[in-house]
Protein backbone atom coordinates (compact mmCIF):
# COMPACT_ATOMS: atom_id res chain seq x y z
CA UNK A 1 0.00 0.00 0.00
CA UNK A 2 1.43 3.35 -0.92
CA UNK A 3 -0.12 7.12 0.09
CA UNK A 4 -0.43 9.20 -3.09
CA UNK A 5 0.25 13.22 -1.46
CA UNK A 6 -0.72 15.55 -3.81
CA UNK A 7 -0.90 19.11 -3.68
CA UNK A 8 -2.93 21.16 -6.42
CA UNK A 9 -4.70 23.96 -7.31
CA UNK A 10 -8.04 24.30 -5.69
CA UNK A 11 -9.88 24.48 -9.36
CA UNK A 12 -8.46 21.39 -10.33
CA UNK A 13 -10.28 19.46 -7.53
CA UNK A 14 -13.55 18.15 -9.41
CA UNK A 15 -11.30 17.02 -12.48
CA UNK A 16 -9.29 15.18 -9.87
CA UNK A 17 -12.37 13.44 -8.20
CA UNK A 18 -13.74 12.18 -11.03
CA UNK A 19 -10.71 10.71 -12.82
CA UNK A 20 -10.08 9.25 -9.61
CA UNK A 21 -13.69 7.93 -8.46
CA UNK A 22 -13.15 5.99 -12.62
CA UNK A 23 -10.05 4.05 -11.58
CA UNK A 24 -11.74 2.79 -9.01
CA UNK A 25 -10.91 4.85 -5.90
CA UNK A 26 -13.77 6.86 -5.02
CA UNK A 27 -12.47 7.60 -1.31
CA UNK A 28 -9.78 10.66 -0.40
CA UNK A 29 -8.67 13.25 1.67
CA UNK A 30 -9.04 16.86 1.20
CA UNK A 31 -7.39 19.64 3.24
CA UNK A 32 -6.64 23.19 2.65
CA UNK A 33 -3.58 24.24 3.03
CA UNK A 34 -0.47 27.42 1.95
CA UNK A 35 2.62 27.03 0.71
CA UNK A 36 4.82 28.19 -2.40
CA UNK A 37 7.51 26.31 -4.41
CA UNK A 38 10.51 27.98 -5.35
CA UNK A 39 9.19 30.43 -7.13
CA UNK A 40 7.30 32.53 -4.03
CA UNK A 41 3.99 34.00 -4.15
CA UNK A 42 2.53 37.01 -6.32
CA UNK A 43 1.53 40.38 -6.35
CA UNK A 44 -1.76 41.80 -4.95
CA UNK A 45 -2.80 44.95 -4.24
CA UNK A 46 -4.15 47.02 -0.96
CA UNK A 47 -5.34 50.86 -0.86
CA UNK A 48 -3.36 51.41 -3.58
CA UNK A 49 -0.36 49.55 -2.14
CA UNK A 50 1.44 46.40 -3.86
CA UNK A 51 1.98 44.19 -1.62
CA UNK A 52 2.80 39.90 -2.16
CA UNK A 53 1.31 36.87 -1.11
CA UNK A 54 3.63 34.85 -0.33
CA UNK A 55 1.67 31.69 0.48
CA UNK A 56 -1.02 30.80 -1.55
CA UNK A 57 -4.29 28.88 -1.01
CA UNK A 58 -3.66 25.34 -2.08
CA UNK A 59 -5.53 21.63 -1.82
CA UNK A 60 -3.75 18.44 -0.57
CA UNK A 61 -5.35 15.83 -1.66
CA UNK A 62 -4.47 12.41 0.21
CA UNK A 63 -5.22 9.28 -1.31
CA UNK A 64 -4.04 5.31 -0.13
CA UNK A 65 -3.88 2.95 -3.06
CA UNK A 66 -2.64 -0.58 -4.00
CA UNK A 67 0.96 -0.49 -5.27
CA UNK A 68 0.33 -2.06 -8.28
CA UNK A 69 -2.18 1.39 -9.02
CA UNK A 70 0.15 3.97 -7.85
CA UNK A 71 1.89 5.30 -11.43
CA UNK A 72 -1.64 4.84 -13.02
CA UNK A 73 -3.31 7.20 -10.14
CA UNK A 74 -0.37 9.59 -10.30
CA UNK A 75 -0.63 9.64 -13.73
CA UNK A 76 -4.10 10.12 -14.21
CA UNK A 77 -3.64 13.65 -10.89
CA UNK A 78 -0.89 14.62 -12.73
CA UNK A 79 -3.00 14.54 -16.26
CA UNK A 80 -5.76 16.66 -14.90
CA UNK A 81 -4.04 19.29 -12.98
CA UNK A 82 -0.85 20.30 -15.43
CA UNK A 83 -1.12 23.58 -17.10
CA UNK A 84 2.54 24.36 -17.41
CA UNK A 85 2.56 27.51 -15.32
CA UNK A 86 3.62 27.83 -11.93
CA UNK A 87 1.85 26.73 -8.78
CA UNK A 88 0.98 23.31 -10.25
CA UNK A 89 1.86 21.56 -7.19
CA UNK A 90 3.41 18.30 -6.61
CA UNK A 91 2.53 14.65 -5.68
CA UNK A 92 4.76 12.95 -2.58
CA UNK A 93 4.35 9.43 -2.15
CA UNK A 94 5.00 7.20 0.91
CA UNK A 95 4.51 3.94 1.81
CA UNK A 96 1.59 2.52 4.11
CA UNK A 97 2.04 0.08 7.13
CA UNK A 98 -0.93 -0.86 7.45
CA UNK A 99 -4.99 0.04 6.97
CA UNK A 100 -7.86 -0.78 8.98
CA UNK A 101 -11.44 0.07 7.90
CA UNK A 102 -12.96 1.00 11.16
CA UNK A 103 -17.00 -0.30 10.13
CA UNK A 104 -15.72 -3.80 9.33
CA UNK A 105 -12.81 -4.29 10.77
CA UNK A 106 -10.91 -5.30 7.71
CA UNK A 107 -7.05 -5.13 7.33
CA UNK A 108 -4.43 -4.73 4.71
CA UNK A 109 -5.23 -4.19 1.06
CA UNK A 110 -9.00 -5.34 1.71
CA UNK A 111 -9.37 -1.97 3.59
CA UNK A 112 -8.62 -0.05 0.48
CA UNK B 1 -88.92 56.78 26.18
CA UNK B 2 -88.65 60.01 26.60
CA UNK B 3 -87.83 61.75 23.49
CA UNK B 4 -85.23 64.45 24.19
CA UNK B 5 -86.36 68.06 23.23
CA UNK B 6 -84.63 69.17 20.12
CA UNK B 7 -83.55 72.20 21.82
CA UNK B 8 -81.70 70.34 24.24
CA UNK B 9 -79.80 68.45 21.46
CA UNK B 10 -78.94 71.87 19.41
CA UNK B 11 -77.45 73.72 22.87
CA UNK B 12 -75.44 70.59 23.17
CA UNK B 13 -73.77 70.40 20.06
CA UNK B 14 -73.23 74.16 19.98
CA UNK B 15 -71.58 74.01 23.47
CA UNK B 16 -69.39 71.14 22.35
CA UNK B 17 -68.15 72.93 18.93
CA UNK B 18 -67.72 76.05 20.59
CA UNK B 19 -65.61 75.54 23.36
CA UNK B 20 -63.24 73.50 21.86
CA UNK B 21 -64.32 70.00 23.13
CA UNK B 22 -62.74 69.14 19.20
CA UNK B 23 -60.18 72.25 19.79
CA UNK B 24 -57.21 69.03 18.81
CA UNK B 25 -57.98 68.94 15.02
CA UNK B 26 -55.08 69.53 13.31
CA UNK B 27 -54.30 72.88 11.74
CA UNK B 28 -51.97 73.40 8.86
CA UNK B 29 -49.07 74.51 10.75
CA UNK B 30 -49.79 71.62 12.98
CA UNK B 31 -49.35 69.71 10.31
CA UNK B 32 -46.53 71.32 8.92
CA UNK B 33 -44.77 71.22 12.01
CA UNK B 34 -45.77 67.12 12.83
CA UNK B 35 -44.08 66.46 8.60
CA UNK B 36 -41.02 68.32 9.68
CA UNK B 37 -41.00 66.32 12.85
CA UNK B 38 -41.24 62.93 10.90
CA UNK B 39 -38.82 64.25 8.06
CA UNK B 40 -36.27 64.89 11.09
CA UNK B 41 -37.13 61.82 12.89
CA UNK B 42 -36.49 59.68 10.08
CA UNK B 43 -33.05 61.50 9.09
CA UNK B 44 -32.39 60.96 12.58
CA UNK B 45 -32.74 57.06 12.04
CA UNK B 46 -30.87 56.85 9.45
CA UNK B 47 -28.21 58.88 10.51
CA UNK B 48 -27.79 55.94 13.60
CA UNK B 49 -27.80 53.41 11.01
CA UNK B 50 -24.30 54.82 9.51
CA UNK B 51 -23.26 53.69 13.16
CA UNK B 52 -23.64 50.31 11.37
CA UNK B 53 -21.94 51.69 8.26
CA UNK B 54 -18.88 52.70 9.63
CA UNK B 55 -18.77 49.15 12.09
CA UNK B 56 -18.70 47.34 8.67
CA UNK B 57 -16.25 49.59 6.90
CA UNK B 58 -13.88 49.66 9.74
CA UNK B 59 -13.78 45.71 10.44
CA UNK B 60 -13.70 44.98 6.75
CA UNK B 61 -10.46 47.32 6.58
CA UNK B 62 -8.48 45.78 9.18
CA UNK B 63 -7.70 41.87 10.44
CA UNK B 64 -10.00 39.31 11.78
CA UNK B 65 -8.15 39.46 15.09
CA UNK B 66 -8.79 43.08 16.13
CA UNK B 67 -12.40 43.00 14.58
CA UNK B 68 -14.21 42.44 17.68
CA UNK B 69 -12.53 44.88 19.34
CA UNK B 70 -13.43 47.59 16.67
CA UNK B 71 -16.88 46.45 16.72
CA UNK B 72 -17.14 47.35 20.78
CA UNK B 73 -15.80 50.53 20.09
CA UNK B 74 -18.42 51.58 17.16
CA UNK B 75 -21.23 50.57 19.22
CA UNK B 76 -20.07 52.26 22.24
CA UNK B 77 -19.29 55.51 20.71
CA UNK B 78 -22.70 55.63 20.09
CA UNK B 79 -23.77 54.47 23.64
CA UNK B 80 -21.45 57.45 24.72
CA UNK B 81 -22.48 59.88 22.26
CA UNK B 82 -26.39 59.18 23.58
CA UNK B 83 -25.71 59.64 27.33
CA UNK B 84 -22.62 62.31 27.18
CA UNK B 85 -24.60 64.19 24.66
CA UNK B 86 -27.97 64.00 26.76
CA UNK B 87 -25.79 65.38 30.24
CA UNK B 88 -23.19 67.73 28.77
CA UNK B 89 -23.76 67.78 24.99
CA UNK B 90 -26.38 69.45 24.39
CA UNK B 91 -26.29 72.14 26.86
CA UNK B 92 -22.71 73.00 25.52
CA UNK B 93 -23.79 72.66 21.95
CA UNK B 94 -27.32 74.85 21.86
CA UNK B 95 -26.96 76.73 25.19
CA UNK B 96 -27.02 80.22 24.48
CA UNK B 97 -25.24 81.92 26.69
CA UNK B 98 -21.97 82.97 25.00
CA UNK B 99 -20.78 82.46 21.64
CA UNK B 100 -18.12 79.83 22.69
CA UNK B 101 -19.62 77.53 24.96
CA UNK B 102 -23.14 77.02 25.86
CA UNK B 103 -24.19 76.81 29.53
CA UNK B 104 -27.08 75.69 29.99
CA UNK B 105 -29.43 73.02 29.45
CA UNK B 106 -27.81 70.05 31.30
CA UNK B 107 -29.13 66.89 30.80
CA UNK B 108 -31.84 68.86 28.72
CA UNK B 109 -33.57 70.31 31.53
CA UNK B 110 -34.16 74.34 30.31
CA UNK B 111 -32.67 73.43 26.88
CA UNK B 112 -34.33 75.15 24.21
CA UNK B 113 -35.25 73.45 20.75
CA UNK B 114 -32.86 74.50 17.74
CA UNK B 115 -35.61 74.23 15.39
CA UNK B 116 -39.03 74.44 14.74
CA UNK B 117 -39.67 70.82 15.94
CA UNK B 118 -40.23 69.24 19.21
CA UNK B 119 -36.96 69.33 21.66
CA UNK B 120 -36.18 65.67 21.80
CA UNK B 121 -36.41 65.23 17.64
CA UNK B 122 -33.97 67.98 17.02
CA UNK B 123 -32.20 66.25 20.28
CA UNK B 124 -32.10 62.80 18.59
CA UNK B 125 -31.02 64.32 15.46
CA UNK B 126 -28.17 65.90 16.64
CA UNK B 127 -27.10 63.05 18.96
CA UNK B 128 -26.72 60.84 16.38
CA UNK B 129 -24.49 63.19 14.25
CA UNK B 130 -22.38 63.50 17.66
CA UNK B 131 -21.70 59.31 17.61
CA UNK B 132 -21.14 60.00 13.75
CA UNK B 133 -18.30 62.27 14.67
CA UNK B 134 -16.64 60.20 18.05
CA UNK B 135 -16.49 56.71 15.67
CA UNK B 136 -14.08 58.52 13.21
CA UNK B 137 -11.17 57.98 15.46
CA UNK B 138 -11.64 54.70 15.87
CA UNK B 139 -10.47 53.37 12.33
CA UNK B 140 -7.69 55.91 12.51
CA UNK B 141 -6.59 54.36 15.61
CA UNK B 142 -7.38 50.86 14.74
CA UNK B 143 -5.25 47.48 15.79
CA UNK B 144 -3.39 49.11 18.99
CA UNK B 145 -5.31 51.47 21.12
CA UNK B 146 -6.55 50.18 24.92
CA UNK B 147 -10.12 49.83 25.20
CA UNK B 148 -10.55 51.54 28.21
CA UNK B 149 -8.60 54.58 26.85
CA UNK B 150 -11.11 54.58 24.07
CA UNK B 151 -14.16 54.48 26.15
CA UNK B 152 -12.72 57.88 28.22
CA UNK B 153 -11.75 59.26 24.62
CA UNK B 154 -15.55 58.73 23.63
CA UNK B 155 -16.96 60.21 26.36
CA UNK B 156 -14.80 63.50 26.18
CA UNK B 157 -15.19 63.96 22.71
CA UNK B 158 -19.32 63.47 22.75
CA UNK B 159 -19.92 65.60 25.61
CA UNK B 160 -17.52 68.17 25.15
CA UNK B 161 -14.88 68.82 22.53
CA UNK B 162 -17.47 68.07 19.87
CA UNK B 163 -20.30 70.13 21.31
CA UNK B 164 -17.90 73.15 21.58
CA UNK B 165 -16.93 73.47 17.83
CA UNK B 166 -20.36 72.84 16.93
CA UNK B 167 -21.48 75.36 18.90
CA UNK B 168 -19.20 77.54 17.59
CA UNK B 169 -20.91 77.14 14.08
CA UNK B 170 -24.76 75.09 14.55
CA UNK B 171 -25.35 76.80 18.07
CA UNK B 172 -25.05 80.15 17.45
CA UNK B 173 -21.44 80.96 18.27
CA UNK B 174 -18.87 83.14 16.73
CA UNK B 175 -18.13 81.43 13.06
CA UNK B 176 -22.06 81.32 12.73
CA UNK B 177 -22.44 85.21 13.36
CA UNK B 178 -19.12 85.74 10.80
CA UNK B 179 -21.12 83.97 7.90
CA UNK B 180 -19.31 80.70 8.23
CA UNK B 181 -21.36 77.90 6.97
CA UNK B 182 -21.43 74.35 7.26
CA UNK B 183 -24.31 72.86 6.21
CA UNK B 184 -24.51 69.28 7.32
CA UNK B 185 -20.67 68.97 9.18
CA UNK B 186 -17.88 69.04 6.83
CA UNK B 187 -16.11 70.96 10.04
CA UNK B 188 -18.08 69.86 12.70
CA UNK B 189 -18.27 66.19 11.74
CA UNK B 190 -15.65 65.03 9.75
CA UNK B 191 -13.32 67.55 10.26
CA UNK B 192 -13.18 66.91 14.10
CA UNK B 193 -13.11 63.30 13.43
CA UNK B 194 -10.61 63.32 10.78
CA UNK B 195 -7.80 65.30 12.73
CA UNK B 196 -8.74 63.59 16.29
CA UNK B 197 -8.00 60.59 14.48
CA UNK B 198 -4.90 62.01 13.02
CA UNK B 199 -3.70 63.60 16.25
CA UNK B 200 -4.46 60.01 18.08
CA UNK B 201 -2.98 57.84 15.50
CA UNK B 202 0.64 59.91 15.71
CA UNK B 203 0.86 59.79 19.39
CA UNK B 204 -0.46 56.23 19.04
CA UNK B 205 2.53 55.48 16.73
CA UNK B 206 2.29 52.73 13.45
CA UNK B 207 1.06 49.17 14.11
CA UNK B 208 3.64 46.44 14.35
CA UNK B 209 5.17 45.53 11.06
CA UNK B 210 3.06 48.88 9.31
CA UNK B 211 6.72 50.26 8.17
CA UNK B 212 10.37 48.58 7.70
CA UNK B 213 12.99 49.59 9.69
CA UNK B 214 14.44 51.16 6.51
CA UNK B 215 10.87 53.68 6.21
CA UNK B 216 8.91 51.77 3.34
CA UNK B 217 5.05 50.92 4.33
CA UNK B 218 3.71 47.44 3.96
CA UNK B 219 0.20 46.97 2.98
CA UNK B 220 -1.92 45.02 5.97
CA UNK B 221 -5.01 43.79 3.83
CA UNK B 222 -8.20 44.28 5.65
CA UNK B 223 -10.40 40.68 6.27
CA UNK B 224 -13.44 41.49 4.50
CA UNK B 225 -13.77 43.49 1.49
CA UNK B 226 -18.13 42.30 1.45
CA UNK B 227 -18.28 44.15 4.81
CA UNK B 228 -16.36 46.84 3.55
CA UNK B 229 -17.97 47.27 0.66
CA UNK B 230 -22.14 46.62 2.36
CA UNK B 231 -20.64 49.57 5.05
CA UNK B 232 -19.81 51.66 2.61
CA UNK B 233 -23.69 51.34 0.76
CA UNK B 234 -24.60 51.63 4.60
CA UNK B 235 -22.96 54.92 4.88
CA UNK B 236 -24.53 56.38 1.40
CA UNK B 237 -27.82 55.46 2.39
CA UNK B 238 -27.10 57.24 5.79
CA UNK B 239 -26.11 60.32 4.18
CA UNK B 240 -29.48 60.58 2.73
CA UNK B 241 -30.27 61.51 6.57
CA UNK B 242 -27.16 63.35 7.31
CA UNK B 243 -27.56 65.72 4.47
CA UNK B 244 -31.13 66.36 3.87
CA UNK B 245 -31.84 65.80 6.94
CA UNK B 246 -30.09 69.09 8.53
CA UNK B 247 -32.69 71.39 6.71
CA UNK B 248 -34.24 70.63 9.74
CA UNK B 249 -37.76 70.71 8.01
CA UNK B 250 -39.36 69.23 4.73
CA UNK B 251 -40.21 72.70 3.61
CA UNK B 252 -41.73 72.83 0.00
CA UNK B 253 -39.29 69.95 -0.75
CA UNK B 254 -36.93 72.46 -3.08
CA UNK B 255 -34.38 72.45 -0.51
CA UNK B 256 -34.44 68.61 0.58
CA UNK B 257 -34.09 67.85 -3.13
CA UNK B 258 -31.29 69.58 -4.21
CA UNK B 259 -29.31 68.23 -0.60
CA UNK B 260 -30.28 65.01 -1.70
CA UNK B 261 -29.20 64.94 -5.27
CA UNK B 262 -25.86 67.31 -4.55
CA UNK B 263 -25.13 64.31 -1.47
CA UNK B 264 -25.63 61.24 -4.45
CA UNK B 265 -23.57 63.10 -7.24
CA UNK B 266 -20.47 64.04 -4.90
CA UNK B 267 -20.36 60.45 -3.79
CA UNK B 268 -20.58 58.73 -7.53
CA UNK B 269 -18.12 61.31 -8.47
CA UNK B 270 -15.67 60.58 -6.18
CA UNK B 271 -16.00 57.11 -6.69
CA UNK B 272 -14.84 57.51 -10.38
CA UNK B 273 -11.80 59.84 -10.08
CA UNK B 274 -10.91 58.05 -7.42
CA UNK B 275 -10.90 54.91 -9.48
CA UNK B 276 -9.38 56.33 -12.12
CA UNK B 277 -6.57 57.61 -10.44
CA UNK B 278 -5.57 54.97 -8.38
CA UNK B 279 -6.02 52.87 -11.80
CA UNK B 280 -3.30 54.99 -13.48
CA UNK B 281 -1.16 55.23 -10.16
CA UNK B 282 -1.28 51.30 -9.48
CA UNK B 283 -2.56 49.64 -12.66
CA UNK B 284 -5.36 48.11 -11.16
CA UNK B 285 -8.93 49.55 -9.90
CA UNK B 286 -8.76 48.64 -6.25
CA UNK B 287 -12.14 48.57 -4.39
CA UNK B 288 -11.02 49.93 -1.43
CA UNK B 289 -9.96 53.16 -2.98
CA UNK B 290 -12.55 53.00 -4.91
CA UNK B 291 -15.01 53.13 -1.58
CA UNK B 292 -13.08 55.56 -0.03
CA UNK B 293 -13.38 57.92 -3.05
CA UNK B 294 -17.26 57.32 -2.78
CA UNK B 295 -16.88 58.10 0.90
CA UNK B 296 -14.90 61.14 0.25
CA UNK B 297 -16.81 62.80 -2.26
CA UNK B 298 -19.72 62.35 0.34
CA UNK B 299 -17.62 64.16 3.16
CA UNK B 300 -16.34 66.92 0.74
CA UNK B 301 -19.70 67.58 -0.38
CA UNK B 302 -21.59 67.61 3.05
CA UNK B 303 -20.63 71.17 4.43
CA UNK B 304 -21.73 72.64 0.29
CA UNK B 305 -24.74 70.20 -0.34
CA UNK B 306 -27.72 72.91 0.35
CA UNK B 307 -25.72 75.89 -1.25
CA UNK B 308 -24.38 74.87 -5.05
CA UNK B 309 -25.74 73.63 -8.21
CA UNK B 310 -25.53 70.15 -8.87
CA UNK B 311 -22.50 70.41 -11.48
CA UNK B 312 -20.39 71.98 -8.89
CA UNK B 313 -21.11 68.83 -6.34
CA UNK B 314 -19.63 66.81 -9.35
CA UNK B 315 -16.84 69.06 -9.17
CA UNK B 316 -16.40 68.78 -5.49
CA UNK B 317 -16.51 64.98 -5.60
CA UNK B 318 -14.09 64.48 -8.21
CA UNK B 319 -11.72 66.50 -5.90
CA UNK B 320 -12.23 64.71 -3.00
CA UNK B 321 -11.84 61.50 -4.98
CA UNK B 322 -8.05 62.90 -6.19
CA UNK B 323 -7.69 64.25 -2.22
CA UNK B 324 -8.74 60.68 -0.75
CA UNK B 325 -6.20 58.52 -3.03
CA UNK B 326 -3.22 61.40 -2.82
CA UNK B 327 -3.79 61.74 0.98
CA UNK B 328 -3.43 57.93 1.56
CA UNK B 329 0.23 58.08 -0.64
CA UNK B 330 0.80 60.90 1.61
CA UNK B 331 0.27 59.67 4.84
CA UNK B 332 2.17 56.69 4.20
CA UNK B 333 4.95 58.56 3.00
CA UNK B 334 5.43 60.63 6.34
CA UNK B 335 5.09 57.31 8.26
CA UNK B 336 1.88 57.75 9.69
CA UNK B 337 -0.38 54.35 10.48
CA UNK B 338 -3.82 55.31 9.58
CA UNK B 339 -5.77 51.38 9.13
CA UNK B 340 -8.91 52.45 7.30
CA UNK B 341 -8.54 56.37 6.02
CA UNK B 342 -9.90 57.90 8.85
CA UNK B 343 -7.60 60.97 8.06
CA UNK B 344 -7.61 61.34 4.01
CA UNK B 345 -11.46 60.26 4.15
CA UNK B 346 -13.02 62.75 6.82
CA UNK B 347 -10.04 65.36 7.60
CA UNK B 348 -8.71 66.17 4.52
CA UNK B 349 -12.14 66.46 2.54
CA UNK B 350 -13.59 67.56 5.43
CA UNK B 351 -11.05 70.47 4.75
CA UNK B 352 -11.83 70.33 1.22
CA UNK B 353 -15.34 70.46 1.53
CA UNK B 354 -16.04 73.36 4.33
CA UNK B 355 -13.55 75.18 1.64
CA UNK B 356 -15.34 74.39 -1.62
CA UNK B 357 -18.06 76.48 -0.24
CA UNK B 358 -16.24 79.70 -0.53
CA UNK B 359 -15.84 78.72 -4.46
CA UNK B 360 -19.00 77.50 -5.48
CA UNK B 361 -21.36 78.56 -2.86
CA UNK B 362 -24.67 80.92 -3.95
CA UNK B 363 -25.84 84.09 -1.94
CA UNK B 364 -28.94 82.98 -3.67
CA UNK B 365 -29.01 79.56 -2.02
CA UNK B 366 -28.66 81.45 1.73
CA UNK B 367 -24.88 81.68 1.70
CA UNK B 368 -23.77 85.17 3.11
CA UNK B 369 -21.35 86.27 0.08
CA UNK B 370 -21.07 84.94 -3.48
CA UNK B 371 -18.04 82.12 -3.78
CA UNK B 372 -15.31 82.49 -5.81
CA UNK B 373 -16.60 81.44 -9.25
CA UNK B 374 -19.74 83.37 -8.86
CA UNK B 375 -18.01 86.68 -8.68
CA UNK B 376 -18.08 87.06 -5.14
CA UNK B 377 -14.28 87.17 -4.67
CA UNK B 378 -12.47 85.71 -1.74
CA UNK B 379 -14.18 86.78 0.98
CA UNK B 380 -16.64 83.51 1.56
CA UNK B 381 -13.66 81.45 1.13
CA UNK B 382 -11.66 83.42 3.79
CA UNK B 383 -14.20 82.87 6.37
CA UNK B 384 -14.30 79.23 5.63
CA UNK B 385 -10.84 78.95 5.77
CA UNK B 386 -10.40 80.83 9.31
CA UNK B 387 -13.72 78.42 10.46
CA UNK B 388 -12.08 75.42 9.48
CA UNK B 389 -8.60 76.22 10.53
CA UNK B 390 -9.66 77.40 14.17
CA UNK B 391 -11.89 74.26 14.44
CA UNK B 392 -9.25 71.94 13.75
CA UNK B 393 -6.61 73.73 15.71
CA UNK B 394 -8.68 73.28 18.50
CA UNK B 395 -9.32 69.98 17.89
CA UNK B 396 -5.56 68.91 17.55
CA UNK B 397 -4.60 70.57 21.20
CA UNK B 398 -7.46 69.35 23.30
CA UNK B 399 -7.84 65.63 21.53
CA UNK B 400 -3.98 65.81 21.92
CA UNK B 401 -3.78 66.73 25.24
CA UNK B 402 -6.41 64.25 26.18
CA UNK B 403 -4.62 61.79 24.49
CA UNK B 404 -1.35 62.30 26.36
CA UNK B 405 -3.26 62.46 29.63
CA UNK B 406 -4.82 59.15 28.78
CA UNK B 407 -1.58 57.68 28.11
CA UNK B 408 0.18 59.10 30.92
CA UNK B 409 -2.30 57.52 33.38
CA UNK B 410 -3.53 54.29 31.91
CA UNK B 411 -1.69 53.77 29.05
CA UNK B 412 -3.18 54.77 25.34
CA UNK B 413 -1.44 51.44 23.11
CA UNK B 414 -1.51 47.87 24.40
CA UNK B 415 1.52 46.15 24.66
CA UNK B 416 3.62 43.98 21.79
CA UNK B 417 2.53 40.87 22.89
CA UNK B 418 -1.10 41.53 23.12
CA UNK B 419 -1.57 43.39 19.97
CA UNK B 420 0.39 40.62 17.64
CA UNK B 421 -2.58 37.94 19.46
CA UNK B 422 -4.93 40.19 18.52
CA UNK B 423 -7.22 42.62 20.43
CA UNK B 424 -10.10 40.40 20.23
CA UNK B 425 -8.81 38.02 22.41
CA UNK B 426 -6.42 40.29 24.36
CA UNK B 427 -8.89 43.00 25.63
CA UNK B 428 -12.22 40.57 25.05
CA UNK B 429 -11.65 37.19 25.80
CA UNK B 430 -13.42 36.66 22.22
CA UNK B 431 -13.07 35.78 18.98
CA UNK B 432 -15.11 37.27 15.70
CA UNK B 433 -15.01 33.96 13.70
CA UNK B 434 -15.08 31.44 16.53
CA UNK B 435 -12.27 28.38 15.50
CA UNK B 436 -11.70 30.06 11.70
CA UNK B 437 -8.44 30.83 11.08
CA UNK B 438 -8.60 34.27 8.96
CA UNK B 439 -5.96 36.81 8.53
Amino acid sequence: MKKIEAIIRPESLEMVKNALNELGYPGMTITEVKGHGKQKGKEQIWRGREYKVEFLPKLKVEIVVLDDDVQRIARAIINETRTGNIGDGKIFIYPVEDAIRIRTGDYGNNAI
Amino acid sequence: MKRVPLIILVALALFLTTTGAFADEPTTASNARALDTVWVLMAAFLVFFMQAGFGMVEAGFIRAKNTCNILTKNFLDYCMASIGFFIFGYAIMFGSENQFIGLKGWFLSGAQSGADIPLYAFWLFQAAFCGAAATIVAGGMAGRMKFQAYLIYSFVISAFVYPIVGHWIWGGGWLAKLNFVDFAGSTVVHSVGGFAALIGTIILKPRIGKFNPDGTPNAIPGHSIPLASLGVFILWFGWFGFNPGSTLGAGDGELIARVAINTNLAAAAGAISAMILVWRLSGKPDLSMIMNGALAGLVAVTAPCAFVEPWAAIVIGIVGGIIVVLGVILLDKLKIDDPVGAVPVHGLNGLWGTLSIGLFGKKALDVAKNGLFYGGGLKQLGIQALGVTTAVIFVLITMGGLFKLIDMFIGLRVNKEEELAGLDTSEHGMESYAGFQIQ
